[in-house]
């Protein structure tokens, strides 16, 4: 046994990130074009939306033909092109990396890109899960800066998602769209979309305002203290959207305009990762992680410990209003029972299932949750008793979470593998 | 005046719950410096119970094997819930806190919730999505004393409460299991070196904090009869939010606290439209803890307290 398993790392080790990208791009313009004739040579109705646990969980009958379909589509082409292209992968990523390192990185997301555009186009459900996912990436390292590399427990961040979910809203439909309740446009419809930046921009600041209003008193003790006022907060919030008539009350804010595409939230989520990337790795964020581990210390080797840790609070607060204002305009509908405990149980959950103190596990947590509750969604109710199953599991077993206290580091995983 | 009184009988009403329930979280923060976020739903578990207990002592008593007054099976109903929910409890702590007695305070925070969640929809699966009606064991009767209306059953719900938070006290200051309690919430290190065994005192804990909120329930059930798996989450938040409002570890803060928030939410909504009533509660709760961050009887925290 060992020898197999040894005898296939020997045969993929050698394929860098490159060679895998090739071989995902051939594997979904392979399902763009020979999708439906291969699903119904299997017995399936039309292509399997999510790797086929739908169809597998639905109706067990046609598994087989759901397997096979993610094999010959997806396992076989990834593996052969990878396997194939390794030799020329490993060149070309050689020579970028060797050209400019910016540009390697560019072309690593455009690949990337590509890749998760042709696969969405199947179908809109794709589209949305893929968005969202995205989305929760945002919201799920956003609070890994507070829960995990500062070490607090911030309960707040549906609060803050709100915060800028509404903001956004406000913004682009008081400016750039005809609306019930906030009248006729200001500006010029047309000019809107060059501001959908602005507007996610003024959703983070308002969401870092109201995190200035939970960080200035609750950073003067440490302990449990940030956890019960941000709770309270996220309350407050909450209960203030529902008795602001202006923005619609409980009923919700709706008709925010379509500006949220997959380009631009691919964007949003790829600077998100950047800034805090490169944030958790500055002095700041070590000062932070030396914050977490003992204040006292921190303190005495003349790390500004309340400033430290209020810059950070305002800094993950600001990304969960920018992606509140992103989810607000993805799915063009928010109201406030969205942003309650359930959302903060999710985003809680992504964070420590991922694992704190590390941006790959935010990155895995967020993926892998959202696709799990995507691809257990046949099971109805009972996703809800598997994957808080699961959790629980890895707590027990890792209680920091799948991947905690790894760094980040780009240049090492666009590398050539030779 | 007397829409004073009035809502003053109504306050203590919900102050009862809350402060039910915010003893169970207080006691186990007291003691293993943990927020048990599961306890909202082992309320709702124990409403839950409570209903399944009665109902069967209901149908027994309907199918002629025996007779008891109406009060006697609600007293009946009472004893048992909390004792099975108490296992529920133990269980809970068992699967979710035990194992994680070393890993991180978060990790625990989290298999709290997600027991909750299990809870809920675990609920859900047995009972399916409609909502269960609590069977009425007293009949409801209603005095005037001078214009204010008080029913039978808010003497009763606020008459049981005080007597189990008299029992609480007298359990955790006078018997032995008591004295343990709170040797281990003075010293989470040295006592278990005295052989007092931790797993065996948090276990009880969470039994005893779990008994009081399946009674918080079952007192619900009887005032607001109708029951859905949800119900726990709101209660759960705001008696957590009780219990830290009364201090961390503090019995008496909570049950204070607990009966504050009641008059809090009674009274703003009797003055302010009531779906401002969640606003300006945590608002005035925020206020109090920027000027007492410790509740009204905690401790100062120390990071270095219990490590």
């Amino acid at each position: 046994m060992t020898t197999l398993r040894d005898r296939l790392r020997n045969a993929f080790f050698q394929v860098p990130l490159l060679g895998w990208f090739f071989g995902t791009l051939t594997a979904v313009f392979l399902e763009r074009f020979l999708g439906t004739p291969v699903a119904e040579a299997l017995g399936l109705a039309k292509i399997p939306v999510l790797f086929g646990c739908d169809i597998i969980l639905k109706d067990p009958q046609r598994a087989p033909g759901a397997v096979a379909y993610v094999l010959v589509i997806y396992v076989l082409p990834i593996l052969c092109v990878g396997k194939l292209t390794a030799s020329l992968a490993n060149r070309l990523a050689g020579r970028l990396l060797g050209l400019s390192a910016g540009l390697s990185v560019i072309f690593h997301l455009a690949l990337l890109y590509a890749g998760l555009h042709v696969w969405s186009e199947v179908s809109d459900y794709r589209i949305l899960t893929l968005k969202l996912t995205l989305i929760a990436i945002m919201v799920t390292l956003s609070l890994n800066i507070i829960n995990g590399y500062m070490g607090e427990f911030s309960c707040s961040h549906p609060g803050f998602m709100a915060l800028g979910a509404y903001a956004a809203s406000v913004f682009n439909l008081t400016f750039f769209v005809n609306h019930k309740l906030f009248g006729p446009s200001m500006l010029p419809a047309g000019l809107g979309p060059f501001m959908f930046p602005l507007a996610l921009v003024v959703g983070g600041a308002v969401a870092a305002l109201g995190a200035l209003a939970i960080a200035i008193p609750s950073f003067r003790t440490r302990g449990d203290y940030l956890a019960i006022i941000s709770l309270a907060f996220m309350f407050i919030v909450k209960s203030m959207i529902e008795n602001l008539e202006i923005v619609g009350g409980p009923r919700g804010l709706s008709s925010q305009p379509d500006w949220a595409d997959l380009p631009t939230v691919f964007t949003w989520t790829v600077i998100c990762v950047w800034i805090i990337n490169n944030f958790v790795r500055s002095t700041l964020g070590k000062a932070l992680n030396a914050v977490r581990d003992d204040e006292m210390a921190a303190d005495a080797m003349t790390v500004n410990t309340r400033r430290t840790k209020i810059v950070a609070f305002l800094f993950g607060a600001f990304w969960a209003g920018v992606a509140g204002g992103l989810f607000a305009h993805v799915l063009r509908y928010v109201n406030p029972s969205t942003f309650g405990i359930q959302k903060l149980a999710e985003v809680l959950a992504m964070v420590y299932f991922g694992g704190l103190n590390s941006v790959y596990g935010s990155i895995v947590g967020a993926v892998s949750l959202s696709l799990l509750g995507e691809a257990l969604r046949p099971l109805e109710m009972f996703k809800w008793i598997i994957i808080p199953t699961l959790l629980i599991l890895v707590m027990i077993f890792r209680p920091t979470g799948l991947i905690a206290f790894r760094e980040f580091n780009v240049l090492h995983l666009i590398r050539p593998k030779l | 005046m007397t829409f004073f009184f009035q809502n003053v009988i109504n306050a203590l009403q919900w102050g009862s719950f809350y402060a039910l329930i915010a003893l169970g979280y207080s006691m186990v923060y007291g003691i293993l410096m943990l927020f048990n976020f599961a306890h909202g739903d082992i309320f709702m578990v124990g409403a839950y119970i409570g209903f399944g207990v009665a109902g069967g002592l209901v149908a027994l008593v309907a199918a002629g094997t025996f007779s008891l007054p109406g009060w006697l099976i609600l007293v009946l109903t009472i004893i048992i819930s909390m004792l099975l929910t108490s296992f529920v409890g133990m269980a809970v702590e068992r699967i979710g806190y035990r194992p994680l007695r070393d890993a991180p305070r978060a990790s625990a925070a989290i298999t709290g919730l997600m027991i909750g969640i299990i809870l809920e929809t675990g609920n859900l699966a047995l009972l399916g999505a409609r909502r269960v009606r609590f069977p009425s064991l007293i009949q409801s009767v209603t005095y005037d004393v001078g214009g204010v209306f008080v029913t039978n059953k808010k003497i009763m719900i606020v008459v049981v409460s005080l007597m189990l938070m008299l029992a609480l006290h007298q359990f955790i200051r006078r018997s032995k299991w008591g004295m343990a309690m709170r040797a281990m919430a003075f010293d989470y290190v040295v006592v278990p070196l005295m052989g007092v065994s931790i797993n065996t005192i948090a276990s009880m804990t969470f039994a005893v904090g779990s008994a009081l909120a399946a009674a918080a329930g079952i007192l619900f059930a009887v005032a607001y009869p109708v029951l859905d798996p949800y119900m726990g989450i709101l209660f759960g938040w705001k008696a957590f939010v009780a219990a830290i409002l009364g201090g961390r570890g503090s019995i008496l803060g909570a049950t204070l606290a607990g009966f504050l928030l009641g008059f809090i939410e009674i009274f703003v909504a009797m003055i302010f439209p009531s779906t401002l009533r969640d606003l300006i509660a945590y608002s005035i709760i925020l206020l109090i803890l920027a000027f007492r961050p410790h509740g009204f009887f905690g401790e100062p925290y120390s990071a270095r307290l219990r490590l």
